[in-house]
């Protein structure tokens, strides 16, 4: 459906992207996982045709996008990360506008955003502005909608959302998705990558990993050691000096500790701190595991 | 006194709109202090009056000891503020940017000077101060923010969304950042989106629609509601109010 070859791009002597390939079938939900500065938001304005690359190919559906733009933009809805609707225009006025734009009506293609519509429907007459964060949100993504594209491209659509809208914005991802919408996303949450097909990770413009999220982390080839205590700033810091360990985070309410099989953590631990009550685990790694572990790998 | 923070029913109406409702609550001196909500349901309008920025409706409240409608000015000089969209001056320089809120802090020269270089050498970022703010990767920005916001050395911080977007390295170099500000008795309050990192801080209180519906540390949270994180904690209160 999407394949993304070679891309480079450069903004003066900031290297945005750096030959980045990727392919995305139909049907599938993809997702781009990295933090603000990775090159996500050019990626997709080079995918959308807004941007052009200095070098490389995109084609989408058969179709490059740079010749073939206007096929790109009939049958792709794109929702930037910067709220870009009208401001000062109604929810139904910008709805009714970009239906109007892409030649169709928002009658037509309700059912697609039928469920999202519900939740609009009493503040049809209010302004785009004035809408709460989630809400605006909703109306983003029903306006990309509107014009019934074959692949939807949604930047950071949950950034600065609360944990409850992101949940919710995600099931609506799910619906799409069974209506055989080609869905690409880019968030910097690592876990919402747990909710796609497939996640390319990426970082400093280049593509650090791809894969299932499963195989992603099955590829991890270091212990994760959960280590729970009282005083976590303390452990941290001791546990950073000791030999073997090559690296250590704060997780929430526990300690991420890697390293080989046989640390024997728990052990040193307890001589360290004898009268601590200390807990020392071995899990499965997660996204956010392996995406640190690569970075540090790569600035290495 | 070793209360950073104390309200009383405090509250702020915009017409017929009541953004925060009597919210009660303290923080303890040297506290790192999370603020959660979902998006609207009045933190900001919170933090604009704790900070000065904004006068209450009705309630009472003291930061730093001082009181919010007789000492609004006062406070001002005694808290440290950053949000993560508006902190930094991009066009300036990183060394002007110290200089500049130093300025406006009252330091002298000689302790805007040695604090900085301190900061600029903490932050490994001695080899950029000559570089403008904007060319500099985010998860940099936000942590020099913060050396800038507690740089006159105030007695409490506060944090609006400081980790939104930042990569998770950096994200977690933030949070030692904010940990050794602690331990040197800066009291920290902070409002995130990242559930994991509500766990790191001492209490938490979570509001919703203007109320404060809890308020304790996330162990006692997660107990109380029998969920073994306080994104599971979140999702149930906030769901319940629904």
């Amino acid at each position: 459906m999407l394949t993304v070859s070679n891309i480079s791009k450069s903004y003066g002597e900031v290297r945005a992207l750096n030959g980045i390939n990727f392919e995305v079938d139909r049907g599938e939900l993809f997702g781009l996982i990295g933090p603000d500065g990775a090159g996500k938001t050019s990626l997709f304005r080079i995918i959308a045709t807004l941007l052009l690359p200095d070098s490389g190919d995109v084609s989408f559906d058969g179709h490059d996008v740079i010749t073939d733009y206007e096929f790109v933009r009939k049958n792709v809805g794109y929702m930037p990360g910067r709220f870009s609707l009208y401001q000062d225009l109604s929810v139904k006025e910008n709805l009714e506008f970009f239906a109007t734009i892409f030649n169709t009506t928002v009658q037509e293609n309700k059912h697609l955003i039928e469920d999202i519509f519900k939740q609009l429907e009493p503040f049809q007459n209010r302004r785009a502005g004035d809408l709460s964060g989630g809400m605006k949100q909703k109306l983003a993504l029903s306006c990309a909608l509107i014009h019934k594209p074959t692949m939807l491209l949604l930047d950071e659509p949950t950034t600065g959302v609360d944990a409850i809208s992101r949940k919710e914005f995600w099931g609506m991802l799910q619906r799409l998705k069974k209506e055989g919408i080609t869905i690409v996303v880019s968030t910097p949450y690592m876990d919402e990558s747990k909710l796609c097909d497939r996640v390319a990770l990426i970082q400093d413009g280049a593509i650090m990993d791809l894969d299932t999220p499963s195989g992603i982390v099955n590829r991890f080839d270091k212990t994760v050691y959960k280590v729970t205590g009282n005083n976590q700033y303390q452990l941290l810091s001791k546990i950073r000096t000791m030999d073997g360990v090559q690296n250590a985070y704060p997780f929430g309410s526990s300690l991420h500790v890697y390293g080989s099989p046989e640390l024997n953590l728990s052990g040193r631990l307890d001589e360290h701190f004898p009268d601590a009550d200390i807990q020392v685990e071995i899990i499965p790694a997660d996204i956010e595991d392996t995406f640190m572990n690569l970075m540090t790998r790569d600035h290495e | 006194m070793n209360k950073a923070i104390t309200a009383n029913k405090l509250t702020k109406k915009f017409g017929n709109f009541i953004a925060t409702n009597a919210i009660t609550f303290d923080v303890d001196k040297g506290e790192v202090f999370g603020f959660l909500g979902a998006n609207g349901a009045g933190k900001t309008t919170a933090i604009k009056m704790l900070t000065g920025l904004s006068r209450p409706t009705s309630g009472e409240a003291t930061v730093a000891g001082l009181d919010i409608y007789r000492h609004a000015e006062q406070i001002k000089q005694q808290i440290g503020y950053m949000s993560q969209k508006f902190s930094l001056y991009e066009d300036m320089t990183v060394s002007e940017n110290i200089e500049f809120y130093g300025g406006i802090y009252g330091l002298k020269r000689s302790e805007i000077r040695e604090r900085g270089g301190k900061s600029l050498d903490q932050l490994s970022m001695t080899n950029v101060r000559n570089h403008k703010v904007n060319s500099l990767p985010l998860g940099w920005k936000q942590k020099l923010a913060f050396a800038v916001a507690t740089l006159h050395k105030p007695g409490i911080v506060f944090l609006d969304e400081p980790t939104g977007g930042v990569d998770p390295i950096t994200r977690r170099q933030f949070w030692e950042m904010i940990y050794q500000a602690a331990e040197e008795g800066i009291t920290v309050f902070v409002t995130t989106h990242y559930m994991d990192e509500a766990e790191y801080c001492n209490r938490i209180s979570i509001m919703v629609e203007g109320l404060m519906v809890a308020c304790d540390s996330p162990a006692a949270l997660k107990s109380l509601h029998n969920a073994s994180s306080i994104e599971e904690v979140f999702i149930k209160i906030a769901r319940n109010k629904e």
